[in-house]
Parts: structure tokens; C-alpha cells; sequence
């Protein structure tokens, strides 16, 4: 029978060569940036024993860079120095709340943007986040790296686009256009500590006469994954952001959500709520892009 | 089981033990090196009451693997105050009443000392979503906002 | 009661003796102890809410390198039905029995059906899943309504209903069926201006305490054991541990850790008898911790329940009638708190007319315990909610309906007595000058307000003062110390004595170093082992004045005590100087030897305890969520010893009546399943969900304690229901009867509204 074990690999190609001998082996490798998922799985889910690749020590998976075109997130790159950040924070606000929520200050301590996406939750937080402002996977695979949308990475629920061998080095973005700021809403029945019973991430594109003419969309748990919904772009694009424009994109998100009903809220009430905080982060973001342009 | 031998410094002090490599550093820390003032509430990171810091950032030792703490710094409650004196925190949960059972206390101590380390003039509502990890079933919350209040005002030198 | 008295230390906010050990993380706690050579116990539990057990094959796990011992149902003796009492809840020792460990059937899931001692818990798990168990599974019985049916799958074949007029004929789920009543019920309807009525229903909901019941059991070969375990009464996990095994009480000690909170929940026994057994077998000390999916799902938590009142009332708002019927989940066993329910529902009013019907109900679900004034929320929260209405329907003030109605000394309570001195009318008055009575609310802001009580409890406690060589006093007492409790008992022994409060120190001792004390529960403690202290101070004092009087050759009752000496009376011609309490130990050995002041006692008199809370919510018409804006609890403490800590129980009776009221509930699937074991999904308040909370004690004497103490620690959760519930009808417009009112329910009921 495999015995637990651990590596910290220090750098890309260690990590690469921990998976594949694994591999090669048969055995089970599992890969733990933060670990606050993964420490409640293994206690309570599937306790059986594995090597544990601990991503922490290498460079790429804790760099943050926020450059002038472009912006990058190493995976492993805990919550509460990426909220620290303010370049980052003042690029995309929203993404940055989405991971703030994530957990209290304990959990912020040691859980990543990485760990969240490769758990991928039907009510992962930052997911919509991601989608809403374009993110897109850096992998590091045994041929080098490999890019893929955020939103072709997760494919379902717990599961992830990572082939065997593989692993989530970091996050890059386009940096935001003038008159572009992005925001995150979910719903909660306490303040802290819960899981999303819904949320929507937003980001838009305001021209100088305020009308939008660039937005995205991303709903969470209320479908098997996080879902882009192009309907609700089509009624804020050329609109003012006016009421009428949001209620709309509201009214679209809720017809695009096929949410299930279960210990966190029934699914009526996960379609009904889903469309209200599409409403109001349009609102929000769109308050920001103002400041933006 | 093979065993995997972990030097870390806890408390400011060095110390070594062996653990298997799925442990958690709660496990570690209560069961072989007897520092049972960090508690178990839940081992799921949802109630706080582990709540230890990792060179200097507040984490749930529940959710942390020991092997981690190779060559890192651990605070728990039993290094928050030194020699003869409690550290104000701890003083002013005392003078407050801010707490009941105790169960949830020494996590409540760590996880203030983590917010007023960092910011030294919080609002009411910047401490109660800072402790929002930090399950109290006990006092509903009142006094021990008050107490860390309190301790603030005491440790950026203003008379309470 | 003593004349009004100018306290010296009665009242004020002192530092607790224990304090420093629980800021440091020295004080131990259940899961903190540990001996040399100690093996890890686990318990296998259900994975079925209702099953019969037709085979248990342990052989592959006892071949597990590192396992010690296991254990099934057939390792524990059998045990006949007798009541429990002097604890909490209620019960039957046959019951606890197979609770602690099924025999041939499983009555929900997480039921214990074996367990292991191994050298780790790792062995130990392993061990567990190697155990074969083959059960005939049976439909669950998860809600009052399916239990009730007549035809309802039954849970206990050979269980009668007791208490019925007419004997029951054939078995069912209902084991209990319990009645009050005075006056004419129709006469009362039939006299009344006004009628409402209204059914409610409250979920299952835990105590939520944050540490996970432990304890380490070792026996040795004689027979002798001792327990070391987190308790709210240590004597009764000796006499329970002792009843289930069918040992001798005197080979058990006890000895109580300090207690991560129990709220009623740690007034019985899980793992005692489990990890006793394993260490007999194995011939070790045996630890078990339970984790917290097994606190919720194998623990006792309260009552669900469906509560039916009814309530006539003239034009003024005088109540001329109130009926009440109640159903209450006792879970897999029978006992749950319906009785105190019953007894509490109509206790703050006066109503000549009153019909109670109470029902105690098997579902399979774990076993209630006893939650702080275990029953009273419950059915209070349904009769308060009522009388909300029935006041917007008069158009009375809600304060006003409720002075109009309400009991003072010398009312006849419904379940019985007449009150001594209460303060309900003066909670009420203290209410109505509140300023937040009459704060100004915004839009989709409500304000309600609802009553609380609880009887208070008595029971057998006792205590001794050692008085040590220098005059410092030493309390020992055998109380486990659940909320600063030692801190109030050394306040009351410093004001017996007239010595300064850090002049003494409190002890909870275990079972063989104190004198029996029934639980910490029944908010009995300040009352009733306070009055214990009391007593053993004033056996000191008496002893004292005999030390002095042979010191000086003057009779005893010459002497007076004050301010900690010894003095002569006035007019007593004696020239002596006073002797101090120091003075008099130094010298104890050459008159008459050391010092100890004893009492033991069944403290009568408890008074009852009276609140009202105000709520005001904020209700979002989008999503339903509510947030508590303000919070205010105002109650009759009699006296508060220790105010500081008067104010926490109110403080935390009211956050987890908040909890209770908006989002806690034990959610089943269709196989009886608990879907949110863990603080995660079982959502308890966090510091961010609730604002300060504002407390105004009040103190109306109880004149059957030297002080006037009643008891607290209860009465605190009883109003919150009630209270938020009408404050989200006062912002919404809408009465939503069944709790908890979580978002999706009340947006539910909001989009009802409009369509």
C-alpha cells in the first residue's frame, strides 16, 4: 500500500519530475498550494494515502506581477497578500473581493486564487471573478507551459481541465482598458464563513459617454460549473447601464442559471437571487469604471 | 509509517519532532509536543479556536500540515505573553468578561494580536469581520469586541 | 431574605480566579489530558437513521496490528427501565444505555454500534472500517407529522403511550402525552372579544458548544476507575457511567476538566461507558474525542417542534382564554423537554381559562438534550409570536397588552404555584423607557419584542470553606465552572466572610473531594451552590465566634462577626481587640484545631426568571436576509453577583436565539441523512452577524435567597425567537410561522405575498 509522503519541490521542473515518476509508478500525487480545501477533503472526503506536492516553494507559483499590459498571479500566492496588493486591488477590485471572501482571516492566511480555481466549486468565488475578467490559465506541463481560458479549465464539478503530470502555475490577465473595473457579488445567509449559495462576477467597459461597450458576465453555483452568460453581456453592451439595462441582464442570468436545490438554498431561490446580484455588481463595477476613465 | 523529522521554532524557541506527513500542525503541536493550549473546535478551519500564526499571519493550525513548519515560526497562545506579564489582549479579555467557558479564547487572543499587529485602530466592524472565523457560542461577541477595543486603545499608548 | 444590604463586594466586576490560566491556554480542557500508555478509543456509528442490526463481525479488525480492544452492544450489560432524574433532561436509564450503545436496532444515524482502542488514531480508523455490519434497514421517521400518522412506521414496538386519560390500546410513536389546565376553555372562548390562533414549528437545532465532548477512562483489574471527561456534572456521569455498566459508584471517580461551554448538551454521558468498556478489555487508559460530525450528528440537540396556540382576549387586551398544543421531538428515545415547554408557554400571563396539551415524540433522530430552558423557547417562541398579532389586531401597544396581562407576587403561574416576588412588570416598564424602544427605524426595518422565562432550578449542592493558616479562604465546591462561576462563589464567601475578594480561591473538585452536587444546569449554580458557600461561611463565622469567645472568656453569643473580625457586642464589657480571620487562623491549632466550614443543602425557592428583548431587523425585499440591527435584552436577575457575567449569559442567550430564530436547522435527506454536520453549513452567529447587545438588569429580589439571587443562565434564550420574528413581520408585513427564517424562506414567503 502507497504511505503518505510529501515534497516541497523548489522548482518547476522538481515539481514536473515529482508528478511523473509518481505517475510512471502508479501512484497518487496530489498537488496543495494552501491546502484549505485539501486538509478538510482528506479528513472528511477521501482520506486514502497519496504524495502531497506542495507547490509553496517555487518562484512562478508566488510571483504577482502587475505589469502595464499585462497582470499575473502565481497560483500559490496566499489570499491575504494578494488583498494586500494595492496595483492589483486597483486593477481588478473585484477579482481581489472574490478572493477576500473567500474564508475568514485564518483562511486567507494560507488559501490561494489557484487552489480555489483547480478545486473547481460550482461555488468557487474567484471562478466568476475570473471568467468576468478574462483569465487565463498558465500550466506547467511536461512539454512547457500551456495557456487555456478560465472558463475551458474548469469542466466540472470538482473537476479541472489538468492533465496527469500537470499543474496550475499562475493566472494572467490583460490589464483592464481605461473605463474598465470589474465587480464580485455573492450571496450569503451569515456575513463570513459560508459557501456562496450564488454569485456574479461582472466586469464592463464604460466610453466616455458612459454607454458600455465591452462586458462579461460569470455566474456561480447555480450550474454543475461557473457559467459565462453572453445574454446578459448583450443587455448591458450599448446601453448606459440604466436600470432597464441591468434588469435585463438580471432577468438573463436568472434564465441561464439551472441551479439545484440542496443544504445551502432551494434552486428557485438560487435563480431569483442569482439575477439580483448580477444586478447590483453591474451597478458597482460600473460605478468603478467611471473612476477609471 | 515512516516518520519525517521537522525543525521549526516555536515561540521563539527551536525545537524538533518527528510526524507522519499527512499530520496536521494542531495534532503536532497537542499530541506530541503537549502545547494543548491551542484547541480543537472542528478540525475543518470553520471555528478558530486553533488559530496559531505562521511567521507572523494568522492561519487554522487544523489546516496546515506539520512538515510545513520545517524552518518557519509558530506563535500559539502559550507564546502571546512572556515572563511575568500578560500582554494587554489577554489583560483586557480578563477585565472585560470576555470570556465564558474559555474554550474559544486562546484563538480569540491569537487572532486579535493578528489584527492589531497589523492595524492598530480598527473600526467595531474591521474586528468583527477579522474574528468573523473565530467561533464564540458563549458570550454573543459583545465583550469581546470590547476587550479588543480596549486592548487597542491600551496598545497604541492612549488611556482607556 | 436579609434586609436590604450595602454590599461590599456583591456587584462588583472582578477579575475571575480562573481567568489568567483560560487567557494563556494553561487551563485544561476535556480533550487535554492525556496518560502514559493511553490508546486512542473510536465509536463506528449508523450510516443508517433506523435499522435493525442483524450481524456485527469484528474478526478482521481485531487482527489489526495495534488494536487493543473493540467493543459492541454485547459487551455492555443489560440495563432495566428507571427514570432519570437530577439531571437536565429527561429520561430513562435503559434508554441512555442503548443510546450510548445500540443493541439490536439503530435509531438514527450516527447511533454508536461499536468501537476500538488502538495505539493511534490512525490504527484506530482503520479499525472501524474494518468492522462488517449487516442491518435490515428500516423506513426513517424524520418529522412530528409522519411520527404522529396512524399509520406511521413505529420506532419502538413496545411503546404505549403514557399519560393519556383513557390507557393507550396499541403501540405508537408518541410516548408521552401530558395535559395542564384551569377554568373553562369554551367559557373562556366564548367569552373573548377576539380570537387568534396560529401553528409554528421550530427546526432541530444544536447547543452549538465549540468543544467536542472527551474524556479518558482507566480501570484497573480491582475494579476501580476513574473518569477524567468535560461535563456539566460530574456526580451524574458517576451515577449514569455506574447505572449503564452495573458498577459500583463508589469504584468510579470522577474527576471534571474545564468545559468548553455544554448549554445542557454535556448533562449526560456518550463516550464514558464506551471508553470504561475498552479499558477494561484492553487493560489501558482509554481516550475518546468525538469530532464535531459526531457532536452533531450523535449528540442530543433540542427539540424540533409544532406548537398550536390559541388565544381569546376582550377589547382591552385582557386574555379571557389560551390553549396550547405542543408536539415535541424527543428523537430515538423518549424524554424530550416538552414538559417545561407545557409549563412554561402561558407562564408570564394571567389567564383564567387555560388548556395545555403537551406530546413527547419518537423520530429518528439523536436523542434531545437538555438546551438552556430546555422546552420554554420553543413554545414561548409560538405564544409570544401570537400575542404580536393578537396586539397589531387590538391595536395595543405590545408592552401594554403584555403589562395588561401579566403575572406579579401573588398570581397563580399556569403550571401551578403562586409567584413569590417577580420582575415581569418591571422588564416590561424598564422596556417601554428603553431608548431603544423608541429608536427611529428606516425602510424594511421592523422592531418586535417578546417575553422569556424560566422556573430557575435548585437541586442538592454542597460546599466547604477552608479557612488556610494565614486567613486566606479556600472554596471548594463541586460545581463545574461553566461561565465564571467560581468568580461569583468567591464573591459571595468573600462578603459571608468580610475578607477581600483575592483572599479567596475556588476549587471545583471531583468526586471523591467534594460532597454530592447535582448538575451545572437549571441556572441552579449562583442559587443554589452559592447558597451552599453562604452557608459554609456562616459555619466559619459561627466557628470563628466561638474561637474568639474562648480566646477572650466570654460567651459565644457575645461575639459579633464584621468587616472579617471577631468583636465583642455592643455593651459587652470585654477589653479585648477584635481578632481578625487571619488572626484567629494563626492561633486555630490551640483552639480547637483548623478551620472548615461545611454545607450541604437541596436549595429551595429558586425564583423565577422574567426578560424582555427587543430586536430591530433589517429585512432585504431582494433576498430575504435579515440582519439584527439592534439588539436589547432586559431581565430580572434578582441580584446580580457578578454583573459583568449577568450581562454574557444574556449577551450569548440572546446571540444564539438570534442563530436559533434566523438560520440554524438540522437539515436531513430523504434517508434521514444530517446534510450540514459542521459549523460550516450549521450556521451559528459569527462576530460579524451581530451588533452589540444591549443589556439592562433588572433586580426584584428572590426572597428566598440571602441575596436575592435568581438564576440567570437560561431565561436569555427563551425571548430571541419570538422577538426577531416580529420584527421581521413589523418590516415585511408578513407573519411567517416556522423558523428558522433563513433567506429562502422568507423570500418565499415575501414573493407569496405579492403574487
Amino acid at each position: 500500500m502507497q504511505a503518505f509522503a510529501y515534497a516541497a519541490p523548489e522548482t518547476v521542473q522538481q515539481a514536473l519530475d515529482v508528478l511523473a515518476e509518481h505517475q510512471g509508478a502508479g501512484r497518487r500525487a496530489q498537488v496543495m498550494a494552501g491546502g484549505t480545501d485539501l486538509m478538510v477533503q482528506m479528513r472528511l472526503v477521501d482520506g486514502s494515502p497519496r504524495t502531497i506536492v506542495d507547490i509553496k516553494k517555487i518562484a512562478e507559483t508566488n510571483r504577482l506581477d502587475v505589469g502595464a499590459k499585462e497582470v499575473y498571479i502565481g497560483a500559490a500566492i496566499a489570499g491575504a497578500v494578494l488583498s494586500a496588493s494595492k496595483p492589483l486591488k486597483a486593477c481588478f477590485p473585484g477579482l481581489v473581493e472574490s478572493i477576500d471572501l473567500i474564508g475568514s482571516a485564518q483562511i486567507q492566511g494560507r488559501a490561494s486564487l489557484g487552489g480555489n480555481l483547480c478545486n473547481a466549486s460550482p461555488a468557487g468565488d474567484t471562478i466568476s471573478a475570473l471568467v468576468a475578467n478574462a483569465g487565463v490559465c498558465v500550466i506547467a506541463s511536461k512539454g512547457g507551459l500551456r495557456e487555456m481560458s478560465v472558463e475551458s479549465f474548469v469542466v466540472g464539478v470538482g473537476k479541472n481541465a489538468l492533465k496527469p503530470g500537470e499543474f496550475l502555475l499562475g493566472i494572467k490577465f490583460q490589464r483592464p482598458a481605461k473605463g474598465t473595473s470589474d465587480a464580485y457579488l455573492r450571496f450569503i445567509p451569515r456575513t463570513e464563513m459560508d459557501i456562496a449559495v450564488a454569485g456574479a462576477g461582472v466586469s464592463v467597459t464604460l466610453d466616455a459617454s458612459g454607454t458600455c461597450t465591452a462586458a462579461r458576465v460569470a455566474i456561480g453555483a447555480v450550474a454543475p460549473t461557473v457559467i459565462p452568460v453572453p445574454a446578459a453581456v448583450d443587455a448591458l453592451i450599448g446601453s448606459k447601464l440604466d436600470a432597464a439595462a441591468l434588469d435585463k441582464a438580471g432577468k438573463a442570468c436568472s434564465a441561464a442559471a439551472s441551479p439545484i436545490s440542496d443544504k445551502r438554498g432551494t434552486a428557485e431561490y438560487r435563480r431569483t437571487v442569482v439575477g439580483v446580484l448580477c444586478r447590483r455588481a453591474t451597478a458597482i463595477a460600473a460605478e468603478r469604471a467611471k473612476e477609471n476613465r | 509509517m515512516s516518520k519525517t523529522r521537522v525543525e521549526t521554532k516555536i515561540n521563539g524557541e527551536q525545537m524538533e519532532f518527528l510526524c507522519e506527513p499527512q499530520q496536521s500542525m494542531l495534532d503536532v503541536l497537542r499530541d506530541t509536543l503537549g502545547l494543548t493550549g491551542t484547541k480543537e473546535g472542528c478540525a475543518t478551519g470553520d471555528c478558530g479556536a486553533c488559530s496559531v500564526m505562521l511567521d507572523g499571519r494568522l492561519i487554522c493550525s487544523c489546516l496546515m500540515l506539520a512538515v510545513e513548519s520545517n524552518g518557519r515560526q509558530l506563535t500559539t497562545i502559550e507564546g502571546i505573553s512572556r515572563g511575568e506579564t500578560l500582554h494587554p489582549i489577554q489583560q483586557k479579555f480578563l477585565q472585560h468578561a470576555a470570556l465564558q467557558c474559555g474554550i474559544c479564547t486562546p484563538g480569540f487572543v491569537v487572532a486579535a494580536k493578528a489584527l492589531l499587529d497589523e492595524n492598530p485602530n480598527p473600526t467595531e466592524e474591521e474586528i468583527r469581520y477579522h474574528l468573523a472565523g473565530n467561533l464564540c457560542r458563549c458570550t454573543g461577541y459583545d465583550k469581546i469586541i470590547r476587550a479588543v477595543q480596549d486592548a487597542a486603545q491600551t496598545l497604541r499608548g492612549e488611556a482607556s | 431574605m436579609s434586609e436590604a444590604r450595602d454590599y461590599k463586594v456583591i456587584g462588583t466586576r472582578v477579575v475571575r480566579p480562573d481567568g489568567v490560566d483560560k487567557v494563556t491556554g494553561r487551563a485544561n480542557f476535556g480533550a487535554d489530558f492525556s496518560l502514559p500508555g493511553m490508546l486512542y478509543g473510536k465509536v463506528l456509528r449508523s450510516p443508517h437513521a433506523h435499522a435493525r442490526i442483524k450481524k456485527i463481525d469484528t474478526a478482521a479488525a481485531a487482527k489489526i496490528e495495534g488494536v487493543y480492544a473493540i467493543v459492541t452492544g454485547a459487551d455492555f450489560p443489560k440495563v432495566g427501565h428507571e427514570e432519570i432524574t437530577g439531571g437536565e433532561g429527561a429520561g430513562d436509564f435503559a434508554d441512555l444505555a442503548t443510546n450510548v450503545m445500540a443493541r439490536d436496532k439503530v435509531v438514527y444515524h450516527g447511533h454508536a454500534v461499536a468501537a476500538v482502542a488502538a495505539q493511534t488514531s490512525a490504527i484506530a480508523d482503520a479499525a472501524l472500517a474494518a468492522i462488517k455490519i449487516d442491518y435490515e434497514r428500516l423506513a426513517p421517521v424524520m418529522d412530528l407529522d409522519t411520527a404522529m400518522a396512524d399509520n406511521a412506521t413505529l420506532i419502538d414496538e413496545r411503546l404505549f403511550t403514557a399519560g393519556l386519560p383513557e390507557k393507550a390500546t396499541k403501540p405508537s410513536n408518541v410516548a408521552a402525552y401530558m395535559e395542564f389546565k384551569r377554568g373553562d376553555i369554551a367559557q373562556g372562548f366564548a367569552e373573548a372579544d377576539v380570537v387568534v390562533e396560529g401553528t409554528y414549528r421550530t427546526p432541530t437545532v444544536h447547543q452549538g458548544y465549540i468543544e467536542p465532548h472527551a474524556c479518558v477512562a482507566s480501570i484497573n483489574q480491582g475494579g476501580q476507575a476513574t473518569i477524567w471527561c468535560c461535563t456539566q456534572g460530574h456526580f451524574d456521569v458517576r451515577s449514569m457511567t455506574s447505572k449503564v455498566l452495573g458498577m459500583n459508584v463508589a469504584d468510579i471517580r470522577v474527576i471534571p476538566s474545564e468545559i468548553g461551554g455544554g448549554f445542557g448538551g454535556k448533562t449526560t454521558i456518550y463516550l464514558e461507558p464506551v471508553a470504561m468498556v475498552l479499558s477494561k478489555k484492553s487493560g489501558r487508559p482509554v481516550k475518546i474525542t468525538m469530532t464535531r460530525d459526531e457532536v452533531f450528528r450523535a449528540s442530543g440537540p433540542a427539540s424540533a417542534t409544532k406548537c398550536k396556540i390559541k388565544i381569546g382576549a376582550k377589547k382591552d387586551g385582557t386574555f379571557t382564554a389560551m390553549s396550547a398544543w405542543l408536539a415535541y421531538e424527543a428523537g430515538g428515545y423518549k424524554g424530550s423537554s416538552m414538559a417545561p415547554g407545557a409549563m412554561c408557554v402561558f407562564a408570564p400571563y394571567v389567564v383564567p381559562h387555560f388548556l395545555i396539551q403537551g406530546y413527547d415524540v419518537l423520530v429518528n433522530k439523536p436523542k434531545v438534550a437538555a438546551y438552556r430552558a430546555p422546552g420554554a423557547p420553543q413554545s414561548m417562541y409560538a405564544c409570544e409570536s401570537l400575542i404580536d398579532d393578537l396586539a397589531r389586531q387590538l391595536k395595543i401597544d405590545p408592552i401594554d397588552l403584555r403589562l395588561k396581562n401579566a403575572v406579579s407576587a401573588g398570581s397563580q403561574a399556569a403550571y401551578g404555584p403562586k409567584y413569590n416576588a417577580v420582575g415581569f412588570k418591571e422588564c416590561l416598564e424598564a422596556a417601554k423607557k428603553h431608548p431603544n424602544y423608541t429608536k427611529k427605524l428606516g425602510p424594511n426595518e421592523g422592531r418586535g419584542l417578546a417575553a422569556g422565562f424560566w422556573f430557575n432550578a435548585g437541586m442538592q449542592s454542597s460546599a466547604e470553606v477552608h479557612i488556610n493558616e494565614n486567613g486566606t479562604v479556600t472554596v471548594v465546591e463541586g460545581s463545574p465552572d461553566i461561565g465564571g462561576s467560581r468568580a461569583s462563589m468567591a464573591l459571595m464567601a468573600a462578603e459571608e466572610l468580610g475578607v477581600p475578594y483575592e483572599r479567596v480561591r475556588v476549587v471545583v473538585a471531583d468526586t471523591e473531594n467534594a460532597g454530592y452536587n447535582n448538575v451545572t444546569g437549571g441556572s441552579r449554580v449562583t442559587f443554589a451552590t452559592g447558597m451552599a458557600v453562604i452557608q459554609a461561611a456562616g459555619d466559619i463565622i459561627t466557628q470563628c465566634k466561638q474561637r474568639a469567645a474562648a480566646t477572650w472568656g466570654i460567651e459565644a453569643d457575645l461575639v459579633d462577626w464584621k468587616d472579617g473580625q471577631a468583636i465583642p457586642k455592643p455593651g459587652v464589657n470585654a477589653d479585648v481587640k477584635p481578632l481578625t480571620l487571619a488572626q484567629i487562623a494563626a492561633n486555630s491549632g490551640r483552639t480547637g484545631g483548623p478551620l472548615l466550614g461545611r454545607a450541604s443543602l437541596n436549595a429551595r425557592g429558586a425564583g423565577p426568571g422574567f426578560s424582555i428583548n427587543m430586536a430591530d431587523v433589517r429585512v432585504d425585499p431582494e433576498t430575504g436576509k435579515v440582519d439584527v440591527l439592534r439588539f436589547t435584552a432586559i431581565q430580572d436577575a434578582g441580584k446580580a453577583i457578578h454583573p459583568a457575567y449577568v450581562e454574557g449569559q444574556m449577551q450569548g442567550g440572546a446571540a444564539q436565539g438570534i442563530g436559533w430564530a434566523l438560520n440554524e436547522e438540522y437539515i436531513y435527506d430523504s434517508n434521514g441523512v444530517m446534510q450540514n454536520a459542521g459549523f460550516l453549513d450549521y450556521r451559528m452567529p459569527v462576530a460579524s452577524d451581530l451588533p452589540m447587545i444591549d443589556t439592562q438588569i433588572i433586580e426584584v429580589p428572590n426572597p428566598s435567597h440571602p441575596y436575592g439571587v435568581r438564576g440567570v443562565g437560561e431565561v436569555p434564550i427563551v425571548a430571541p425567537l419570538a422577538a426577531v420574528a416580529n420584527a421581521v413581520r413589523a418590516a415585511t408585513g408578513i407573519r411567517i410561522p416556522d423558523l428558522p427564517l433563513s433567506p429562502p424562506r422568507v423570500l418565499a414567503a415575501l414573493e407569496a405575498a405579492k403574487a
